[in-house]
This record gives structure tokens, C-alpha cells and sequence, in this order.
């Protein structure tokens, strides 16, 4: 079968790449255009793993059709910092300890980015709430709650 | 491998749903299967921008197929649906689940549809005129109906309706069983009561025991011992791996009352 052109916006740079028919976002990210930081976990929309924002909203990459993403604005953790500047977020997760294994990493931070983009100041529910959909089996999320809440935090009082 | 199609209109792609076509709205479903290997051989989509259409005013509501829970929820004048989409997945399953998809959702998933059933909600179907009861289209849903085109749904009366969903894991988390009630009062009795069960059978039903002892009633306490008895009566819920059948026909009734108080005194 042929392949499908797709042409679209990927962490803020144009990119033409081709699809596969009924190939998943996720696959095509990492194998299509290298982006390696949206992780496949599940496969079933359960883990959040492969998190990433289509137009601003989180979507799971793994039940996202690659060809529908045409004309759309693509953002992956790996789009998070700017050179060697990492985002704030990147840098609460270090202070914090909020990584451990670190294949939810990509994922949290993509939802955490999103609620924080909307939401500057979450409360610590809304922070939860945001995160719901990513599965963390290592930490324990206390860490990874602290983390987001304090980058809030720093931008409430700067 | 799979084949997609798309058509730029719902009307089209109900056309082009031949024997063994999968439709796939926003993926949740489908998308599963096609990661799984199990997918149809030819899947059907449209990007008809009528399945995203909403219209909330007024005393029916009316939803495109298409609308996603995220949508329902930035919509202030669907609050009474804001309980029912907030348990739904996750914030990213909520920004690609749609209502349509949802009447398809099997157990332990589809609770939206249990909320739409309580509701007397009707079905446009693509290409047809007139709407259908959303208990024709659960009830056949394992046979191909058509295409879903939007979901009519009658306002309640405010107060008149609840919602509960019981998960182990919380705020995210699949669905054990779920409750709907509308229950509209005429001075103080109970009248037109409609309750839908998720996770009590093969897919969300009504209550015919429970509308019964509410029917007529006023919500005393007689009242809510009557409906906690009888909520599991004539039901087969399942067993799986997140609870028994023995402990949801326990547990059933307990949440149902704990509903009912929960709109008597709101």
C-alpha cells in the first residue's frame, strides 16, 4: 500500500515525512522522524508513556492515527529544552528526584507542561489531576507532584 | 496491514462501510486494535467538521458524534454532564474520546453511555431522518446500525440527575460498575425515574426493579432502603479480573442509595 505524505509542525520546525497506512503517531515519531523521547508502554492508551500535545492538548501518540496529524502543531518532550537550556520542568525533576527509571519521564513532562501552559498556578489536585494519565511504578508520583508544584510555585512569586 | 480511508463527509463514509469495515472517531478503541494486530482490514474515518458540533442551549442538548469529553467539559452549559466526562480516562484519553465512541465502549469502559441511557438520550444516525432511543442502538451495537452523525439529550431538571462511578483506583481508573439516575420530582414525589446500570451485564442496561420502588415514591428513607434491596434484582454482572459478580451484586445497591441521598440533599 503507499505510502501517505504528512506534513506538519514537530517541536516548532516544519517537517514532511511519509506514513505508513494505519501507522500510529508514536511509531512514526520515533522511527519515521528519530524522536525517541514519546516511549511505548502499553500500546493500549493506559500508561501515558507516549504522551505529546497535538494543538496544545495532550493525546496518546499510540492511538493517534500518524496520517491525521497533517497541517498540525506536533510537541514532545524532546522539544522541551532549548539547546543545552533545559525547560524549568526538566530542572524540578532533577532537584526533586522525580525520575527514577525514567520512562514515564517524557510522558509527565508533557502533561505537566501542558497543565502548567494553561494553569500556571495548579493546586495540588489539579496537578494530580493532570497527571492521571501517566502511570509511574517506580516513584511513588509524590516526588514528581512536588516537582511540578514547585516550578508553580516559582513562577506564582517570580 | 490496514487500510484507511477518509471522507470528508459522515454521509460518505456511512456509504463506504462495507461488510468487515471498522469506523474509527477518535481512536481510543480502534486504535487499540490496529496496535493489537486485531483490526478490521479497512477502516473508515471522515473529518466532517458537523461530528465536533455542539449546541447547548435550550432544553435538548445536542452533541456531534465527534465531541470529545474535553469538549463537554469546557462547556459551562453542560454542567450536568461535567460528573459523567470527568470519569472518564485520563486528561488524554478525555481529549480524544468521543461521545459517539463511547456507546461502543465495552465494559469497563462506556460509562458516558450509561449516563446518556439514564437520560433518555436519542441517536441521529447518518442518512436517516428522525432520531432513535439510545437503548436501540446499545442493545444492537454488536451488529453494524449505521454510522452515529450526533446524541440528543434532554436537559434534567436541575438536581434531578446523578452520576457515580465506582473505580478502585482513583482520580483515574476503569470502571467496577457505574450509576445513573434521573429521578425529577412533582412536589416531593418521585416521577419518570429512569436508572442505568454500567457493568451489572453485558453492556449498560435500566433498572426495571429499581425504577419501580422509586416510581411514585417520595425519597424517604423506606424509599432508599426499598431501592438498595431490589438494585441487583434480575441482573447477571460479570466476573472479571476487577471484581466478582457476587461482590457487584453486593456492593450495587450500597452505591445507589449513597447516590440517591447524595441528590436529595444537594
Amino acid at each position: 500500500m503507499a505510502k501517505i505524505p504528512v506534513t506538519f509542525t514537530h517541536n516548532g520546525t516544519d517537517r514532511a515525512a511519509f506514513a505508513d497506512p494505519g501507522q500510529n503517531l508514536l511509531e512514526f515519531l520515533r522511527r519515521g522522524l528519530g524522536d525517541l523521547s514519546p516511549k511505548y508502554g502499553c500500546g493500549q492508551g493506559a500508561c501515558g508513556a507516549c504522551t505529546v500535545t497535538i494543538d496544545g492538548q495532550t493525546q496518546l501518540a499510540c492511538l493517534v492515527l500518524a496520517e491525521t496529524v497533517q497541517g498540525r502543531d506536533v510537541r514532545t518532550a524532546a522539544g522541551l529544552a532549548d539547546g543545552a537550556t533545559l525547560d524549568p520542568l526538566q530542572e524540578a525533576f532533577m532537584d526533586h528526584f522525580a525520575a527514577q527509571c525514567g520512562y514515564c519521564t517524557p510522558g509527565m513532562l508533557v502533561s505537566a507542561r501542558a497543565l502548567l501552559d494553561t494553569n500556571p498556578t495548579p493546586t495540588r489536585e489539579e496537578v494530580i489531576e493532570a497527571i492521571s494519565g501517566n502511570l509511574c511504578r517506580c516513584t511513588g508520583y509524590e516526588p514528581i507532584i512536588e516537582a511540578i508544584l514547585s516550578v508553580a510555585g516559582r513562577r506564582a512569586t517570580a | 496491514m490496514t487500510e484507511v480511508q477518509t471522507y470528508p463527509t459522515i454521509d460518505e463514509a456511512a456509504r463506504a462501510m462495507a461488510r468487515g469495515a471498522a469506523y474509527m472517531g477518535g481512536g481510543t478503541i480502534v486504535m487499540r486494535e490496529v496496535n493489537a494486530g486485531t483490526a478490521a482490514p479497512v477502516l473508515v474515518r471522515t473529518d466532517d467538521p458537523t461530528l465536533r458540533q455542539l449546541r447547548a442551549q435550550g432544553d435538548t442538548v445536542s452533541l456531534g458524534a465527534g465531541v470529545t469529553m474535553a469538549q463537554i467539559l469546557a462547556e459551562p452549559q453542560l454542567d450536568f454532564l461535567h460528573p459523567v466526562a470527568r470519569r472518564v480516562g485520563g486528561p488524554q484519553v478525555r481529549n480524544m474520546g468521543t461521545v459517539g465512541g463511547n456507546l461502543f465502549a465495552a465494559h469497563p469502559y462506556g460509562d458516558f453511555a450509561v449516563a446518556l441511557l439514564a437520560l433518555g438520550a436519542r441517536v441521529q444516525l447518518a442518512g436517516t431522518s428522525g432520531a432513535r432511543p439510545v437503548e436501540d442502538v446499545l442493545r444492537d451495537r454488536a451488529r453494524q446500525v449505521g454510522l452515529v452523525a450526533a446524541i440528543e439529550v434532554p436537559r434534567p431538571r436541575h438536581g434531578s440527575f446523578g452520576f457515580t462511578k465506582v473505580s478502585r483506583v482513583k482520580p483515574k481508573g476503569v470502571s467496577i460498575l457505574s450509576i445513573a439516575v434521573l429521578a425529577p420530582q412533582t412536589g416531593g414525589t418521585l416521577r419518570g425515574v429512569r436508572v442505568a446500570l454500567g457493568g451489572m451485564g453485558s453492556g449498560p442496561l435500566r433498572s426495571a426493579a429499581v425504577e419501580r420502588a422509586l416510581d411514585g415514591q417520595r425519597l424517604d428513607r423506606t424509599t432508599l432502603e426499598k431501592a438498595q434491596s431490589v438494585a441487583s434484582d434480575g441482573l447477571q454482572p460479570p466476573t472479571d479480573a476487577l471484581a466478582s459478580a457476587w461482590y457487584r451484586s453486593e456492593v450495587v445497591g450500597v452505591h445507589l442509595r449513597r447516590l440517591l441521598q447524595s441528590m436529595e440533599s444537594s
